[in-house]
């Protein structure tokens, strides 16, 4: 009975042990992965990666100015696709809609949420580039939008609904209209909830390959306006990456550390101001 | 605010009877209204997307049918097109990333739920998020530059000298591969594991827990026969969730599987996946049947994913549901 | 709030700054192969200077890419190293009403270029060697059919990891056609073109990434265009041309591979010269093509490829021997200057 006892009592600790270094193991792989593109991006970062163009092949001395350029117009368009449509229509679940809409609405966002990324490219491709007959930043924008709507939605969804019913009531009992209330009372309650949950989308698709290698295609120079094909970082550093070339292997590493640094940033931003506290009652 | 005399929100016993142009008036109802037009085009969007894609595979699908599923060649020559050796590949990467991931997550779980005090418990769940907001790419670049070497020179190796009686660990090594696809796709799905599982273990009521330390049981007994079991349906849902993205990744995967459609028991042999050919060969497939068979592999991915989604669902929302309830036979 | 307001206006900033500096220059797209991609990437930069108004982007997709993009008209011009074929040709006179024209640019070759741990020798290699391994049928480095050729040099028996294209590639159809003409085996079983069924070995994406993949994985063997050897110091073979010699790819054997073929060129530019007769012809040589549409909607765009087209038959030309590609034939230059004309 004592040796029985005993060995539970080891297979229990070992056991919590081994959950203790799964733990570790699986923090320890970002610390890694950071440290790693830090000490390879670091060293690789200079002015020239930011501001000149590649150079051609074989040559050193070029950069990614274009592609980091190429990419905030990318995220521009897609955030203005992504977020209108998002909170719109979170709104409109939240406070208008009638449970069935309300569960078709949810279902399609899920779907669309549950797209493989390269497929979400075919679909932009067959629907703004194909039509159009030329790759674009438009193309790739709507792509990187469409990703968007889905996250958007779902989270502003929640936080809207997450305000306490206090306030709504309180509002309409002062004579406001739905729509008044909502501008002026609600929305501004879950405002830090539905910066988050924009914040977190645009960070989703900050990083995304697949959906642009056939929608904004590539650029070796500036792309003018929004109707030509650009480069951007994640299409670089693919490119970049399975070639032979040491110094593209260089700029590879600095664009996944400059990329990356965006990505961490923002959902450190987003979970900051999500922490500092959800609804607050205003008095 | 300015007084407004609207009518209260929602509906009183005349709503129904008031003209169009009146409602239209209502700054509701334009509210509404608009609202409505936002929220029906995500519907239309994913309408208009499984539309485009069942539509644009049309021809490979009049022409090959259900055999398009089972058939082992792809050739682009002769226009014959199969989606075995990419389906074949798209499992098996997801079923090696998971034999690595589940197990791995699964303890990382249970250690911030049950072991670790709540503050150490957020800040490690803090930075498993962060992983999990880390792109594709910076994985396939880690892929590429780290793990394949790894591979070639010590793993493959390593464990075709020790496990090599097994056909998994037979044949050339070359460092790129399923084994390897697999495990950077694991890497990348142990964060979905690990913060869902999480949670779900941390609602496990307290009695349940107590219950079975008062019966004499260790904490890992405790933990191992009780809680998560508890928990099992939100953890099956978080696997789902983690499959779900393990296939439809693309650009990790397409970085370092080799890209040869090929069908091989040896995890060494090089292979390709569903969304890494399109990724490859979308912008050149010359030929409507060609380029519509990679829309229809989309279509079968899509499809893929959108089963295993439901499920994930329906498992996690099980779970929630039956939180409260009194513990399971 | 003010972070993201402030993230925003960055955001702004930057995006409208890409807008305004970009001074709207005219830009034509082109896409395809990654064989001339060197030499391609050089021109378009050069030019621009010269013309900064134009700007000439060029994707390396691929040969396959190059004709299928260029044949849905999402792009205006493409590139390839394995000439259209019949149908393709046909597919595009039906889907725009006129043809597609072909026009030389420059000449190079694909080298089989190898990672042997141990051996930095140069190795040559016989044309039933390169078929035997590409087929799956020679699977060591010591097999006899190499090292018969290669006496002298110690090969291990390590077995050969062989590396081919995953894209639709002109290089490969290159490098098919050669088999195709030296091994019937090959002719039946796989046969040409810029997509084949490899019996065989780990895909890349381009030249790029053949060449990529040679250079980390040891006993590898892939074939890739002569620049992408060279600017990789990757050891690259020499091969037994259709004469009997051992010549190694440089701009004399990929000189004397067209002689023969530029006094008798096509109409239409289409021509194989693998495989070619001529004592210090190198085997494995092409002629590499832009695709030019024979009408363009937009005349400014018109005008910038052909002045492009004019500049790169002179000036461009003086640039390639610096990247190991070979000049175009005076003969081949001259019919081309006037099969501009047809360009409208």
């Amino acid at each position: 009975m004592n040796n029985r006892l005993r060995w539970r009592k080891f297979v229990s600790n070992f056991m919590l042990t081994m959950t203790g270094v799964c733990a570790v193991v699986a923090v320890s792989v970002l610390f890694f992965i950071l440290g790693y593109l830090v000490y390879h991006g670091g060293t690789s970062i200079n002015w020239n990666f930011f501001t000149k163009l590649p150079a051609p092949v074989g040559e050193s001395g070029g950069g990614m100015a274009n592609a980091i350029v190429g990419n905030a117009k990318l995220l521009l368009l897609a955030a203005l696709i992504g977020v209108p449509i998002g909170f719109m229509g979170a709104i409109y679940l939240a406070e208008f809609s009638g449970s069935s809409v309300a569960f078709v609405v949810r279902y399609a966002a899920d779907l669309l949420n549950g797209v493989p990324s390269i497929v979400i490219g075919i679909f932009a491709y067959s629907l703004a580039v194909l039509p159009f007959k030329h790759f674009s930043t438009l193309a790739g924008g709507l792509a990187l939008g469409v990703m968007m709507v889905p996250i958007t939605l779902r989270s502003t969804e929640e936080f809207l609904r997450a305000v306490p019913r206090a306030l709504r009531e309180g509002a309409m009992a002062l004579g406001a209209s739905k729509s008044k209330t909502i501008a002026t009372v609600i929305v501004p309650a879950a405002y830090r909830g539905i910066l988050t949950a924009i914040l977190l989308a645009f960070a989703r698709v900050a990083g995304e390959t697949a959906p642009l290698l056939f929608t904004a295609f590539g650029s070796r120079f500036w792309s003018p306006g929004w109707n030509q094909p650009t480069a951007s970082l994640p299409v670089m550093i693919f490119t970049y990456a399975i070639a032979p070339y040491e110094d593209w292997h260089r700029q590879a590493w600095a664009a996944g550390l400059v990329l990356l640094g965006l990505i961490l940033v923002i959902n450190i931003l987003a979970r900051a101001i999500l922490a500092r506290g959800i609804a607050v009652p205003r008095s | 605010m300015a007084t407004t005399t609207t009518t209260a929100p929602g509906a009183g016993p005349f709503a129904g009877s008031r003209s169009f142009i009146s409602k239209l008036r209502d700054g509701d109802e334009i509210a509404r209204l608009i609202t409505f037009l936002f929220a029906a085009s995500v519907v239309l969007v994913t309408v208009l997307l499984v539309y485009e894609l069942w539509v644009e595979s049309a021809l490979p699908r009049h022409k090959f049918g259900l055999h398009f599923l089972i058939t082992k060649v792809w050739d682009p020559n002769l226009d014959q097109f199969g989606a075995l050796p990419f389906i074949y590949g798209t499992l098996v990467t997801a079923a090696v990333s998971l034999l690595l991931a589940v197990p791995l997550g699964i303890g990382a779980a249970i250690f911030l739920a049950e072991l670790a005090p709540a503050q150490i418990s957020d800040i490690l769940e803090f930075f498993i998020d962060l992983l999990a907001a880390v792109p594709s790419v910076i994985y396939g670049l880690l892929g590429v530059f780290i793990v394949i070497p790894l591979m070639r020179e010590y793993i493959q190796p390593g464990l075709k000298n020790t496990l090599g009686f097994l056909p998994f660990f037979q044949g050339p090594t070359y460092g790129v591969g399923f084994l390897t696809a697999g495990i950077v796709l694991a890497i990348m799905v142990i964060p979905y594991i690990i913060s869902v599982s999480r949670e779900v273990l941390l609602s496990v009521p307290r009695d349940q827990r107590e219950a079975a330390l008062a019966l004499g049981a260790t904490r890992w007994e405790s933990t191992w026969k009780v809680v998560v079991p508890f928990a099992r349906t939100g953890i099956m849902g978080s696997i789902f969730l983690a499959l779900a993205r393990a296939l439809g990744e693309t650009m990790a995967v397409t970085m370092v599987i080799g890209n040869t459609p090929t069908i091989s028991a040896s995890l060494f042999s090089p292979g390709y996946s569903i969304a890494a050919v399109i990724a490859n060969e979308f912008t050149e497939a010359t030929g409507d049947v060609y380029l519509q068979s990679l829309i229809e592999l989309g279509l079968v991915l899509f499809l893929l994913t959108f089963i295993l989604n439901g499920l994930a669902r329906l498992l996690i929302v099980a779970t929630s549901q039956r939180g409260s309830g009194v513990g399971q036979a | 709030m003010k972070q993201i307001a402030g993230l925003l206006v960055a955001l702004l900033l930057l995006a409208g700054a890409g807008i305004v500096l970009a001074d709207n220059p005219l830009t034509i797209n082109g896409a395809g192969a990654s064989f001339p991609y060197p030499i391609y990437s050089k021109w378009f930069d050069d030019y621009h200077k010269k013309n900064s108004n134009n700007q000439i982007n060029y994707q390396s997709i691929g040969s396959g890419g190059g004709i299928k993009q260029v044949t849905e008209g999402t792009v205006d011009f493409g590139a390839s190293d394995g000439p259209m074929n019949d149908d393709q040709l046909k597919a595009f006179r039906d889907k725009h009403g006129f043809d597609i024209l072909h026009f030389p640019t420059v000449l190079g070759a694909d080298v089989p270029a190898y990672n042997i741990p141990g051996v930095s020798a140069e190795l040559t290699f016989t044309s039933d060697a390169i078929a035997g391994i590409f087929l799956g049928k020679i699977t060591k480095w010591n097999d006899p059919a190499i090292a018969g050729a290669n006496k002298g040099v110690n090969l291990p028996g390590n077995d050969i990891v062989v590396v081919h294209r995953s894209d639709g590639s002109g290089t490969s159809y290159i490098w098919t056609d050669y088999l195709s003409k030296v091994s019937d085996e090959w002719k039946n079983k796989v046969g040409k073109g810029t997509s084949v069924n490899w019996p065989v070995g780990l895909g890349g994406k381009g030249n790029e990434g053949v060449a990529g993949l040679v250079k980390q994985t040891p006993n590898s063997f892939g074939y890739v265009e002569l620049i992408y050897a060279i600017q990789n110091n990757m050891p690259y073979g020499k091969v037994k041309n259709a004469s009997g010699n051992v010549v190694k790819a440089d701009l004399a054997s990929v000189t004397a591979a067209a002689a023969g073929a530029a006094k008798d060129m096509p109409a239409d530019f289409r021509v194989s010269i693998t495989n070619a007769p001529g004592k210090n012809a190198y085997p494995i040589s092409s002629f590499t093509w832009l695709l030019i549409p024979e009408k363009f909607s937009d005349a400014a765009k018109r005008d910038a490829i052909k002045g492009f087209i004019n500049w790169m038959l002179v000036d461009g030309q003086n640039e390639v021997e610096a990247l190991s590609y070979a000049k175009l034939p005076k003969e081949v230059v001259a019919k081309e200057k006037q099969a501009l004309a047809k360009v409208q």
